[in-house]
């Protein structure tokens, strides 16, 4: 940019950073109260701490069971991602490959299921999955994520492998390569950048999703970071002092997710956004 | 699963024509069962109970043909007063998050010294849950906002927040705004940066002025964006939930329901089954309207049948 820095663009500037400041200023409050005693947080939220009860937080820890409720979170999504993405690469490929009716009526299916909102699923699913003995379980919870990633995710690669060219995979097969391998040691590194979008997008959605992990598991053990949350707030409302801390740490695994992969995370989404 | 096929020309027809087949399903088949069991099946089965009184704890649902329809209509006000409540925040915040969300996108292409940390800050509510984002907005209206009011001694700030229908209302248009705008400028921004510079060059050199620069040129550039924003924004605010049930539940009186809370609180609260999933039914057939004018009036690019 060759334009020189006005003052207008001074003016701009500093009408956005106060605005910026504004954005920023309920996580300021929420940080500055969580280490104050709960009197004092009552009495006036807006002054910094006179002194510093770091206690708030180990009690917060114990009380949501905070490194119970992160690995339950780490596991469903991580293996729900695995899942979705390995066969949803897998269908949406052969999909896109094979042009038959079938694959054209699956498609459709699948693009058609974007469209239902959770609320017309939620009371059947709870009754299957109770069928299927799925229910309160995290590999079962997994399972319906699974079910529920699929449409978007093989909707993304469906697209994006209609891109690829298919020169490599025709010589391979004459050269005697399973279908297997050329998938897995072919086609699956070539769809890299869509992976990375899908990564992204449902890690964003599994690990702040709270309605379906509710519905599916009741156990204490099992739950996830929103569902001790909530649960948390349901028994301790307005403890503020506990309940404040427990906010800013499970605000910090994904605000840390999302600085480290911001860049990536601002391209997923713009694309996503684009084609969802 | 045709291992070592060697050249095509070695097979024989109907073999050839077994193992592909065999393949097709062995890469297809076991997204499209999960996805049966987990979406198709429950589908009909909600459509199933729309027709049925069941409250969950007897074994089976009882037939009822469409009553639950006709309840709907003549009975139960709850679910208007949801969707009266429904389309006015969708309504007002598609306005006012695509207002913010543009305004942002415009500042921050200009060449400001802060404008890519900025762009991360005003991203990053977007990332967290809607459920926390809740509790954590309960906290700034409960607690900060009234500390905040006695030392600024800004009324704004001393409402009763969430205490009333109009506060409930604006409370959650705020949170939800504050949430999203930050998104809605990431696709903006995706847009200007696109716009070609020498159109823009073009235009000064004539001596138009930067309203007619921005009204003539960039505004038609972006119309694609701008119709991904709203239609986005239509079909969030629509089916909104986490942070209504976290931040008022619906309080007061039930005045900040939307509608997914209220199927929610039919089926999981009152444990009316049947009804709450014909409330699904029309909720469900309210989003595809949406969804098919919006794919109507952009083309899907992407669906190629």
């Amino acid at each position: 940019m060759s334009k020189r820095y006005s003052p207008a663009l001074f003016i701009i500037e500093t009408l956005v950073l106060v605005m910026g400041l504004l954005f920023l200023l309920p996580f300021f409050m929420i940080l500055m109260n969580s280490v104050k005693p709960i009197s004092d947080i009552v009495r006036n939220a807006a002054e910094f701490p006179k002194s510093f009860q770091w206690n708030n937080y180990v009690l917060a820890v114990r009380e949501i069971k905070m490194e119970t409720a992160f690995l339950n979170s780490l596991l469903i999504t991580v293996a729900s991602i695995v899942g979705m993405v390995v066969l949803g690469a897998m269908a949406a490929w052969k999909m896109a490959r094979v042009k038959t009716p079938l694959s054209r009526i699956m498609f459709f299916l699948y693009v058609a299921a974007m469209v239902i909102p959770f609320q017309a699923l939620m009371i059947p699913l709870v009754k299957v999955a109770v069928v299927l003995d799925i229910i309160n379980s995290r590999s079962g919870l997994i399972f319906i994520y699974v079910g529920f990633g699929l449409p978007f995710t093989i909707f993304l690669y469906h697209g994006f492998v209609k891109g690829l060219p298919r020169e490599l995979e025709e010589s391979a097969m004459i050269d005697g390569c399973t279908q297997v391998r050329i998938f897995s040691m072919i086609v699956f590194p070539l769809l890299k950048t869509i992976t990375t979008t899908v990564i992204i997008l449902q890690t964003l959605w599994i690990w702040n999703d709270f309605l379906l992990p509710a519905l599916i598991l009741y156990k204490r053990e099992y739950h996830t970071i929103p569902l001790s949350i909530n649960r948390f707030f349901g028994q301790y409302l307005y403890q503020w002092d506990k309940a404040l801390a427990a906010l800013v740490l499970s605000t910090l695994p994904v605000i840390l997710f999302f600085l480290a992969l911001q860049k990536n995370i601002v391209k997923s989404i713009a694309a996503g956004a684009l084609k969802g | 699963m045709g291992r070592n096929i060697g050249p095509k020309s070695a097979w024989s027809g109907k073999a050839r024509i077994m193992a592909e087949t065999k393949e097709y399903l062995f890469f297809t088949l076991p997204a499209f069962l999960i996805f049966t069991l987990i979406i198709l099946i429950p589908f009909l089965i909600g459509i199933y109970y729309s027709f049925t009184e069941w409250n969950g704890i007897t074994k089976d649902a009882l037939w009822i043909g469409v009553r639950n329809y006709v309840d709907l209509v003549t009975k139960d006000e709850s679910m208007g007063n949801a969707f009266v409540f429904t389309a006015k925040f969708t309504f007002m915040v598609l306005l006012l998050s695509n207002a913010l969300g543009l305004a942002l996108a415009l500042c921050l292409t200009l060449p400001l010294k802060t404008a890519n940390p900025l762009r991360i800050v005003f991203f990053i509510p977007n990332v967290i849950g809607g459920l926390i984002l809740g509790f954590i907005w309960r906290f700034i209206y409960n607690q900060a906002f009234p500390a905040i009011g006695k030392l600024t001694g800004l009324s704004f700030f001393l409402l009763p927040w969430l205490g009333t229908p109009e506060t409930g209302f604006w409370g959650l248009v705020i949170v939800y705004v504050w949430r999203t705008a930050g998104y809605l400028m990431i696709i903006y921004i995706a847009a200007l940066v696109s716009v070609d510079e020498s159109l823009l060059e073009a235009a000064k050199i004539d001596g138009a002025s930067p309203i007619r620069i921005f009204t003539r040129i960039v505004v038609p550039l972006i119309v694609p964006a701008f119709t991904v924003c709203v239609f986005l924004m239509l079909s969030w605010a629509f089916k909104i939930f986490d942070v209504v049930y976290s931040l008022t539940n619906g309080d007061p009186y039930r005045s900040t329901e939307s509608l997914a809370l209220n199927i929610y609180n039919e089926a999981f609260i009152y444990n009316n089954y049947g009804l709450a999933s014909a409330k699904a039914v029309i909720f469900f057939l309210f989003v595809g309207l949406i969804t098919l004018v919006q794919v109507s009036l952009t083309k899907s690019r992407e669906v190629e049948l």
